[in-house]
């Protein structure tokens, strides 16, 4: 018997180029950056002082929060997360439960993070050691354990599924996708608000500056400084913010009559074990492949129906490594490698946010027609460019209809998600490539 | 400071966390923060915590277990001013 069919139908971000969906678009459309010189990180002594961090008026939560939820908040992450899922939430044309009625039994909440709260956290912990514990308050738990996200999505909306909180480093995002496909697919759902998010803050940055894994010759320049790709790519720009997507059974959103973004085909999820190559900070490329190549094979797609890729691509040295793993797993290279983009030239690396915000930058390329482009990629990197033809890595917003695009995370720990996304039809057989 | 002074800050600081509007608008002295109010108990303690900045007071834990209503409060709170 064929799979349960499942699909996109709402959407939600709070990206630093965009705070919502639409200004989100428009600035992935346009080669907008988020990136920014942050004035608290030259202060701390940080070697990098830019990062991507979303920004809006403290007003702009009432929206979101009631006033005892904004009681003493202090928690970006849980910010960012509530407003990308109620908004993807709201987009799917999805209404909240009042509060006598039941809960929602077959919708659910998997929403990921790396750690929620640390600014919170980080009061909790002054007042604890100042002898003051009584002076916390209710709120400090509830800010900072992991779950909370999806425990505050879960209430405010009213579900009865499974409400949980995923994580995997880098590839957080992508995996809670998935986790909501399976759950939907194995019939145990109807609906899943799937998402991740990530604090922003010298607390979160803090340990990779450390590892010196972040630019620092850009303070003067932050736009140019994420450069996916680039032969002069020189490390990662710490981001934040989070994204969420509605993913439903093909049934309910018909039975709704939802407006269908895209369909997920499948995909995988694995990890290199920390061998072979890999370790906590550093891919196995066959787990990389070997990902790659599970996901188009749960997908029933063939290498050649891929349109375009939206790569990890955190613009590292390992950036060229990415890209002779995707050769080598889609056995594609030249002008037969599909195009493929990063949205981290704009954004910078939103860490456990990254592969939420960046699916719901895929999908929105499937369902509005367009393969945005790659800024600060001009000079490509000579290992790309002897795979990859530079006219399949575009430094402009290309109008293109894809039909069918991967999206892949990988995160410390040697862990990877691969997951493939089409355009919507009714019939299931992928569109011939164009 | 009066019984209706203390009374009208305590409405100003118990309002964010009342969840029965209708109790709310008729609070009095008799009036109960968890059965009447409808105030989420875990919510009690940031209750205490407020009413310990707006009165610039310290309430311990036996104190604390007993403020359960307007009333009660009301002694707890003249207690420890009257202490400072």
């Amino acid at each position: 018997m064929d799979k349960k069919r499942v699909v996109i139908t709402g959407l939600g971000v709070v990206s630093p180029n965009g705070m919502n969906v639409s200004e989100f678009t428009n600035a992935i459309k346009h080669g907008i950056s988020g990136i920014q010189y942050i004035r608290e990180l030259e202060e701390l002594n940080f070697s990098c002082q830019i990062a991507g961090k979303p920004l809006y008026e403290n007003d702009y939560l009432n929206n979101y929060f009631n006033t005892i939820q904004r009681k003493g908040l202090n928690a970006s992450g849980l910010e960012y997360g509530v407003i990308s899922g109620l908004d993807a939430w709201k987009d799917a044309g999805l209404s909240i439960v009042e509060k006598e009625n039941s809960p929602l039994w077959e919708a659910g909440v998997i929403f990921g993070t790396g750690i929620l709260g640390v600014d919170k956290f980080r009061e909790a912990i002054y007042k604890v050691d100042e002898g003051k514990v009584r002076r916390l308050g209710s709120t400090s738990v509830l800010q900072t354990m992991a779950s909370g996200i999806s425990a505050f999505l879960g209430g405010m909306i009213g579900c009865g599924n499974i409400t949980t909180t995923n994580s995997s480093a880098c590839s957080t995002g992508t995996e809670a996708i998935l986790m909501a496909y399976d759950h939907i697919t194995s019939g145990k759902a109807e609906i899943i608000l799937a998402g991740s998010t990530s604090d922003s803050g010298p607390y979160i940055w803090g340990g990779f500056d450390a590892m010196r894994i972040l630019p620092h010759k850009y303070n003067n320049d932050p736009t140019i400084a994420s450069r996916p790709m680039s032969a002069t790519a020189s490390g990662f720009v710490p981001g934040s913010g989070a994204g969420a997507l509605v993913v439903e059974s093909l049934n309910s959103a018909k039975k709704r009559g939802a407006t269908i973004y895209a369909e997920i085909l499948g995909g995988h999820t694995n990890s290199g074990g920390q061998r072979g190559g890999g370790s906590m900070t550093a891919p196995n490329n066959i787990a990389v492949q070997k990902c790659i190549r599970q996901a188009i094979t749960n997908a029933n797609i063939r290498p050649d129906e891929i349109d375009a890729i939206n790569g990890h691509l955190t613009a590292t040295t390992k950036d060229a490594t990415e890209i002779r793993n995707w050769s080598q797993a889609l056995e594609l290279n030249g002008k037969e490698f599909p195009y493929i983009n990063s949205l981290k030239s704009l954004v910078g690396h939103c860490l456990a946010a990254s592969g939420s915000i960046e699916s719901v930058a895929t999908v929105l390329q499937l369902k509005e027609n367009f393969i945005f482009g790659n800024i600060n990629c001009e000079d490509l990197h000579p290992e790309i460019a002897a795979l990859v033809d530079r006219e399949r890595i575009p430094t402009k917003t290309i109008n293109k209809t894809p039909s069918v695009i991967m999206k892949a995370s990988f995160g410390f720990g040697d862990v990877n998600a691969c997951v493939v996304f089409k355009k919507f039809s009714e019939n299931k057989s992928t569109a011939t490539k164009n | 400071m009066t019984k209706e002074e203390l009374i009208s800050k305590l409405r100003t600081i118990v309002a964010p966390y009342v969840q029965n509007q209708e109790a709310f608008e008729n609070l009095s002295e008799e009036t109960d923060f968890i059965n009447d109010l409808e105030i989420n108990s875990a919510n009690l303690v940031d209750v205490i915590l407020d009413v310990e900045d707006e009165f610039d007071i310290e309430i311990d834990n036996d104190a604390m277990e007993k403020m359960l209503t307007i009333k009660a409060s009301i002694e707890i709170i003249q207690e420890k001013l009257a202490i400072k």
